[in-house]
């Protein structure tokens, strides 16, 4: 079949694309968007986090053709217009958050979802939304940073604006 | 979507000039870390060719069994297939392994553990290859496993894993390898008599999984020269390489790796996964073939840490200092060898801790047995026994009545002091100063009972109590673990240093064959050419075969090993630069170095900017880097030096026990470790606070499951690792007491906070519970007594 959907902003559309795909695979394997990370496919560990018309769902438990007509951002459109790094993907690099990457995606699909919630999240709060999300490198200790940083800078650009 | 996506591999490193100043000490930023969170570093599993086939294994649902007949012919008319494969394709040796060439690339005859590959289809799309998989038949004659320490060591009843002709190094049974070591008067009756008091103990450590997110997966792309190219995540380049090319029937030249990244190791990836099946498939078809593993292929295909039955004996005197202690570590190493020989050595030689016992009598040995394989796993056989002394270590100071850091600081090794193997300690070994440390800390505030947060609590989230039947417990531990390759091993790496000026500006080049896994060594390689040679923008050239080996990213010596052959070569670039100066210029001083861009002289101020003095000419040097020698260990005493570093940690464990439903919450796991010297201070943390989750997650939740040879939980629904709920904060101090054999002073890392955190959860949960907790991983039976 074929399946047309919007990914950072850009119309895509996939052909011969076969029903039980999911649209993990469809956008690492079929539009060029291999961001988002395969490392359970089975909804167990978030690296391949998306948002779906606005939601973070884990991609590799959607089915392509549900995607039919509806919105996908990942990890490649979490940057600026202008290709520079967006704030919570400078915040986990600061922050020495980044190690083998592979959850890196994913985290950051969920982070700016939880900082567009709640910009000012406790550590309990943090702990409690990323914790679909499995890194095995880190100890999570720098992710915690990573977050903070991203929400002290989030507010702090606020002030500065308003 | 373009092929030019086949080569990201190559260009994830390539072009990243970094301007800062950051050498040796600072904390500059990943060179990795932009492409990384941006989704545009390319993975091994990101690699795309156009024409791509994809390539599946079949595998065993039986631990032992023999292979009567198998009929590829349905899978072959599959529309979209291009291959089945099977041994009898297999144009080389159809055996390798890493220490003991007894594995074959594809079964031949009779399959010995749950999940091993027996046959390979290439098709046009991941559903067909699963789908021709599942029509390929295989007859097999199932036999009994053997998969106990007894069968395994009563082959004559229970047969044999390998048949004794089966391949020539092996002629022990069931016993893969073993290693004795006795020292002082060893332990005999009067020795034990010498003692005021003896504490025993059985411990059983589970299997546990390396678990890197990033899956097995590679891109095999036939060449024209009838060679092969592979992109490929793995921890050593070389050793694939030489164990790839006899099975693939082609000279070590024209099978050339590329590393592709690589998402986590931790030993998982030092054994051959998939690089032999994809290159075979790429071979037959002519096409290229991309594999990529299934979660659950990832828990078949690689080795595990060997799960562990020990015994210990310690005695000492009335006033706490040791007078013996006899070991007895069985490590079960599976089906093939893997790294087990290796394994064993350093059990032998670790397994009694860090710590000063005049008389030890140690026998450890690795078990073949019908159980996955097991190999490398961060921390590499010192984990196991790291349990057993340290609970023997808890045991003994309850029954002296004496504070467990306190006893084990009475007994702590120093500097000058010999290990039971007789390797004189030539360098610090602050154990007692590690622990005092790690016990001055401040404690993390009681549990706030009053105004209960209910994620704060065991089983968070789950609403399972309101923090009734929550008691504290806090616990010490310490370990030691060796760096680099030991018992003789030529261990060394490679690096090549470029100097030239681009730009206008003089710019390094660093090009190693280094697996960088995620651990940070492409951060420390740029600094180390920073410092060594006085230049801001260092480039890091792609990983592959075309430089000499860099060895294993593994046993915490990639810093050590590496980054020394990055060091000297470095060093070589500026001596000919400053030579180059000498004879333009006649400059007779002595202090001539590199820095700022120029060269200068602390005499004589700047001399010439590199930029002049280097002009269009580059300079372009090689060099090995050997750590110095060791000796293998002598088979009955276990006498020898054997190992070239050593390395230490020391943990406190604050846990939160619901004893009511068996539930443990870590509140605090505080790591203080000594590193030499930080090259890099941000990573070494990062290093060590992940090693201290894995040790978490060996504590109280990780293990493959095992019955009767067969996986039961080859998946992260089922297989747990530690999320960032189950994950306390991990603050960690670091000690820099210079080695002064290791470049720049440092001491390998990434291991030694896994060897120890994991005891110390179990001293706090012992603490908290009175539970004599004997394995590991503790379970909620284990605490609630309803086993
Ligand atoms: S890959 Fe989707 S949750 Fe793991
Ligand atoms: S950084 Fe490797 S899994 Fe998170």
């Amino acid at each position: 079949m074929r399946v047309t959907f919007t990914a950072n902003g850009k119309p895509v559309e996939a052909d011969d694309v076969w029903e039980g795909e999911s649209l993990l695979y469809v956008l690492r394997e079929r539009v060029g968007l291999p961001g988002s990370k395969n490392a359970c496919e089975q909804g167990e560990c978030g690296s391949c986090t998306v948002y779906l018309d606005g939601t973070p769902v884990c991609s590799c438990l959607v089915a392509a053709g549900q995607v039919q007509d509806r919105e996908v951002r990942t990890v490649e459109g979490l940057s600026e217009e202008n290709g520079e790094l967006g704030l919570v993907q400078q915040a986990f690099i600061d922050a020495g958050a980044v190690q083998c990457g592979f959850c890196t995606p994913g985290l950051l699909v969920q982070t700016d979802a939880l900082l567009e919630q709640d910009a000012q999240p406790s550590d309990n709060d943090i702990r409690e939304a990323l914790s679909g999300n499995l890194c095995r490198c880190t100890g999570y200790e720098k992710i915690m940073d990573a977050v903070r940083l991203a929400s002290a800078r989030k507010c702090a650009g606020k002030g500065a604006s308003e | 979507m373009s092929s030019t996506r086949t080569i990201q591999g190559q260009k994830n490193l390539q072009n990243i000039n970094q301007a800062s100043k950051d050498g040796i000490g600072g904390s500059p930023l990943r060179p990795d870390g932009t492409l990384k969170v941006k989704g545009e570093f390319a993975y091994s599993s990101d690699m795309w060719h156009e024409d791509m086939l994809w390539g599946m294994a079949l595998r065993s649902p039986h631990p032992r069994a023999n292979i009567l007949g198998v009929d590829i012919s349905e899978a072959l008319k599959v529309p979209g297939v291009y291959a089945v494969l099977t041994h009898q394709d297999i144009p080389g040796s159809k055996y390798y392994g890493l220490e003991i060439q007894d594995q074959p690339a594809l079964a031949i005859d009779k399959v010995r553990y749950h999940g091993e590959a027996i046959a390979l289809v290439a098709a046009d799309h991941p559903e067909t290859a699963r789908r021709a998989v599942k029509k390929i038949k295989v007859e097999y004659e199932v036999l009994t496993p053997i998969v106990t320490e007894e069968q395994c060591l009563d082959p004559e009843t229970h047969g044999y894993v390998h048949e004794p002709h089966e391949f020539k190094s092996h002629g022990y049974g069931n016993i893969c390898h073993e290693q004795r070591l006795v020292s002082g008067l060893g332990v005999t009756d009067e020795v034990r008599a010498m003692a005021d008091v003896i504490v025993s103990g059985e411990y059983e450590v589970g299997m546990q999984d390396q678990a890197f997110l990033g899956p097995e997966s590679g891109l095999a792309v036939p060449a024209e020269d009838g060679g092969i190219d592979l992109y490929i995540a793995t921890q050593w380049l070389h050793v694939d390489r030489q164990q790839m090319a006899p099975v693939l029937g082609l000279p070590e030249e024209k099978v050339r790796l590329t590393l592709a990244g690589v998402g986590g190791a931790f030993g998982g990836r030092e054994d051959i996964s998939m690089q032999i099946h994809a290159c075979l498939l790429a071979q037959h078809t002519g096409k290229p073939v991309k594999i990529v593993y299934a979660r659950d292929e990832s828990f078949y295909g690689h080795v595990h840490r060997h799960p562990a039955k020990m015994r210990y004996e310690h005695g000492a005197t009335r006033d706490g200092k040791l007078v013996f202690a006899d070991c007895r570590i069985v490590l079960d190493g599976g089906a093939y060898a893997s790294a087990s020989p290796a394994v064993v050595g350093n059990a032998a030689s670790l397994g009694h801790g860090p710590y000063v016992i005049p008389n030890v009598k140690m026998h450890a040995i690795a078990l073949y047995s019908n159980n996955p394989s097991c190999g490398a796993m961060r921390g590499f056989g010192a984990v196991q026994a790291a349990f057993g002394y340290e609970s023997q270590m808890d045991k003994l100071a309850e029954k002296l009545g004496m504070d467990p850091v306190e006893l084990r600081q009475l007994n702590a090794m120093a500097e000058g002091d010999s290990m039971p193997t007789g390797q004189r300690i030539d360098s610090p070994a602050p154990v007692a100063e590690l622990l005092q440390r790690v016990k001055d800390m401040p404690l993390p505030p009681p549990l706030d009972t009053e105004d209960l947060d209910i994620r704060a609590v065991p089983g968070a989230l789950s609403n399972t109590s309101h923090g009734e039947g929550i008691v504290r417990g806090v616990g010490y531990s310490v370990g030691i673990k060796n760096v680099g390759f030991s018992e003789g091993f030529d261990d060394y790496s490679t690096a090549r240093v470029r100097l030239e000026v681009i730009g206008g500006e003089p710019v390094a080049m660093v090009h190693t064959a280094m697996a960088e896994v995620g651990q940070g060594g492409v951060t420390v390689h740029a600094q180390i050419a920073r410092t060594e040679l006085g230049v801001e923008q260092v480039t890091i050239h792609p990983a592959n075969t075309e430089v000499g080996s860099a060895g294993s990213t593994s046993a915490s010596r990639q810093t050590y090993m590496t980054g020394g052959a990055v060091k000297l070569a470095a060093e070589a670039v500026k001596q000919a630069l400053i030579e180059k100066g000498r004879r333009r210029y006649g400059w007779t001083q002595k202090d001539i170095s590199l820095v700022g861009g120029k060269v200068v002289s602390e005499s004589a101020g700047v001399l010439v900017p590199i930029v002049d003095l280097l002009g269009d000419q580059a300079i372009d040097l090689t060099r090995e880097h050997h750590h110095r020698p060791t000796q293998p260990f002598d088979k009955e005493t276990g006498q020898g030096f054997g190992h070239v570093q050593y390395t230490f940690c020391a943990n406190r464990a604050v846990v939160d026990v619901d004893v009511d439903l068996g539930l443990v919450k870590v509140v605090e796991l505080t790591a203080v470790q000594d590193v030499g010297k930080a090259l890099n201070p941000l990573s070494v943390v990062g290093q060590i606070q992940g090693g201290c989750t894995q040790a978490l997650g060996l504590a109280v939740m990780e293990e493959i499951i095992v019955k009767d040879g067969k996986v039961r939980n080859a998946s992260f629904t089922d297989y747990l690792i530690p999320t960032i709920l189950d994950t306390p904060p991990i603050p960690v101090e670091i000690l820099e007491l210079p080695d002064p054999h290791a470049p720049y002073g440092l001491r390998g890392v990434g291991e030694a906070p896994t060897v120890s955190a994991t005891p110390s959860i179990v001293a706090a949960i012992r603490q908290a519970t009175g539970l004599a907790l004997n394995r590991i991983p503790v379970r909620p039976e284990h605490i609630t007594g309803t086993l």
